[in-house]
């Protein structure tokens, strides 16, 4: 589904502040992979997904979903096939429009045709708009008509996860989408990554700082540090590995102790 | 008060408030949906009185609105070029045109500072012909600017519950959601800026009818007339619908005119209005800060009040 071949970025080129944030990455996932990623601060991660939601273009290398090349694809246009849920949950949603709104947005990817541009919301749309926020059990299909703002981290949160999955994306991008939610709310909004992800077989990518979480969701683990992925382990070699093991591979490969405070605490 | 509140002062403040309220929508669209400063408006009111204005003097005064509009639309897409395609910071960018069309104003106007259109047909002299009864004479003015804005007002509300509305409201709401959407926001700000414009000079062109003149100096200031207006409407109208927010900011529109009208019956003179306008701009943004300001206070004078009668003030 989605294939990177020997991307890389640098910022501040020439620079004293240069940084090398990634370096000929290599990554090939398959249809409907679920792949977590752990590493520690500045590893690369975000970068990573900056990459291939297009809010920068690579240095060089090829980007290629779903068998079309979007090494040079606009961001905007990109974003009609690739859901993407930041750590911060302000991030997806606009507060000053409703929750009704909101999901019209989200809904627009589906639709192409240009007279769609003077379309609004009809009662079909508001229907399923509807059914689909009962799912998430938070009782929001009765507050369709509240600005987003009014919503807890956790119930925006949730409904970013709800409108980037609306139009079923190519691949889904989290990152560390639940760490900024309180222990209960974040692990019903995993629960509800788990689900729909499960249900619509959506290649996925997410970035967690939970070890736990990393050998437990999805069926790969990437480890990534200095611009590099430095282990890359799925199937029966994954069931087996526990956290200390995950710890001790970071170790070996990236040649020095996981710096990460919140990796550590998490455990 | 009967004085200071006649009958003519009304009328006078309805139809000022209803054609200035354009502008104030414009500003609306730009400042509060957007996100974006449009100091373009100043020079973009006069060029839609001045297009307006010499296309009602060639014997035109309906084809004067979509004229003056669509030279809205042309300032309009060249402040939104500067600042998508070009690098220029937003501000900067309305400056700029701002500057431009000044020499663009005069031009149209034929190298001249001031035409005026006495004589020539206006859709309110064409009117006044339809009935010769005395309320009429009254309040027929009063009745073709509501008329146009409501169906502006309308239109408006419309068209930002439309997808493209929507996608234009988002842009001013939270960028990185737009960034991480399949909106365009080069796009949606050039169309935002479009059409706010495009009401400014259909702004400029009723007022070139109505006052039978146009000025290149006319728009000096009025940023600050149509952001005073919008204020004050959101100030008064408060939080809702789309629909309450466009009606708040025509009312808050009229009642600035009121204001300033009962300002010039308090014997203020004409040249300080622009003082007495930038005066209430200040005041009615300072005011919900200073309010939020003065409840901190009373709660720190409470708590503090309440420490000392339990006897263990440390202060």
């Amino acid at each position: 589904m989605l294939t990177l071949r020997r991307i890389s970025k640098t910022f501040n080129p020439g620079t004293v502040n240069e940084k090398k944030a990634l370096e000929k990455v290599n990554l090939e996932l398959a249809d409907g992979d679920f792949a977590t990623i752990v590493g520690s601060n500045g590893a690369g991660k975000s970068t990573l997904f900056n990459a291939i939601t297009g809010a920068f273009y690579v240095d060089e290398g090829h980007i290629i979903l779903a068998g079309e090349d979007i090494t040079y694809k606009k961001e905007h246009l990109r974003s009609k096939v690739i859901g993407h849920l930041f750590q911060d949950p302000l991030k997806g949603t606009a507060p000053h429009m409703t929750i009704e709104e909101n999901m019209a947005l989200a809904y627009l990817r589906a639709s192409t045709a240009s007279h769609a541009y003077f379309s609004r919301i009809n009662g079909k749309e508001k229907q399923m708009f509807r059914e689909q926020l009962s799912l998430l059990d938070m009782g929001l299909e009765d507050r369709m008509k509240q600005p987003v703002g009014l919503l807890s981290g956790g119930q925006r949160q949730a409904l970013t996860l709800l409108m980037a999955t609306m139009v079923t994306p190519r691949i889904l991008l989290l990152d560390e989408h639940t760490a900024a939610l309180d222990p209960a709310t974040a692990a019903k909004v995993l629960d509800l990554t788990r689900r729909i992800v499960a249900e619509r077989k959506i290649t996925c990518l997410m970035v967690t700082h939970n070890m736990h979480q990393a050998l437990e969701l999805g069926n790969r683990t990437l480890m990534m540090d200095g611009g590099h992925i430095v282990f890359d382990v799925q199937g029966e070699e994954r069931e087996k590995l526990t956290i200390d093991d995950l710890m001790k591979q970071f170790q070996d490969n990236a040649g020095k102790q996981l710096d990460n405070d919140r990796i550590l605490l998490s455990r | 008060m009967s004085s200071i509140f006649t009958l003519s002062i009304l009328q006078s403040a309805l139809e000022l408030g209803c054609i200035y309220s354009l502008v104030a929508l414009a500003l609306f669209i730009s400042f509060s949906i957007l996100n974006i400063a449009d100091l373009s408006t100043d020079g973009c009111f006069t060029l839609g009185c001045s297009v307006g204005a010499v296309v009602t003097i060639a014997g035109h005064p309906f084809l004067a609105f979509p004229a003056a509009m669509a030279a809205g639309v042309c300032s309009g897409y060249v402040t939104a070029f500067l600042q998508t395609k070009m690098g220029v910071p937003s501000i900067l960018a309305g400056i700029i045109v701002n500057t431009g069309l000044y020499t663009v104003n005069i031009a149209v106007m034929d190298f001249s500072s001031n035409v005026n259109l006495f004589g020539c047909d206006t859709i309110f002299g064409l009117a006044k012909d339809w009935s010769d009864a005395a309320w009429y004479a009254d309040w027929y003015k009063i009745g073709i600017v509501a008329l146009i804005v409501i169906v502006t007002g309308v239109i408006l509300t419309w068209f930002l519950s439309t997808r493209l509305g929507l996608s234009i409201r988002a842009t001013g709401d939270n960028e990185h959601m737009v960034r991480a959407s399949s909106i365009n926001p080069t796009f949606t700000i050039t169309v935002g800026l479009c059409v706010a414009n495009s009401l400014t000079a259909l702004s400029g062109a009723i007022l070139a009818q109505y006052q039978k003149s146009c000025d290149i100096n006319l728009g000096t200031g009025m940023v600050t007339i149509a952001l005073a207006s919008l204020i004050i409407g959101e100030t008064l109208i408060g939080k809702g619908g789309m629909l309450k927010k466009i009606i708040g900011v025509i009312l808050g529109s009229c009642l600035y005119r009121f204001i300033v009208a009962i300002a010039l019956r308090m014997s203020v003179p004409a040249e300080c209005l622009k003082l007495v306008s930038a005066l209430i701009v200040a005041f009615a943004i300072a005011f919900p800060y200073m309010k939020g300001k003065a409840s901190f206070y009373r709660t720190r004078r409470m708590a503090s009040s309440a420490a000392g009668e339990d006897g263990d003030d440390e202060c």
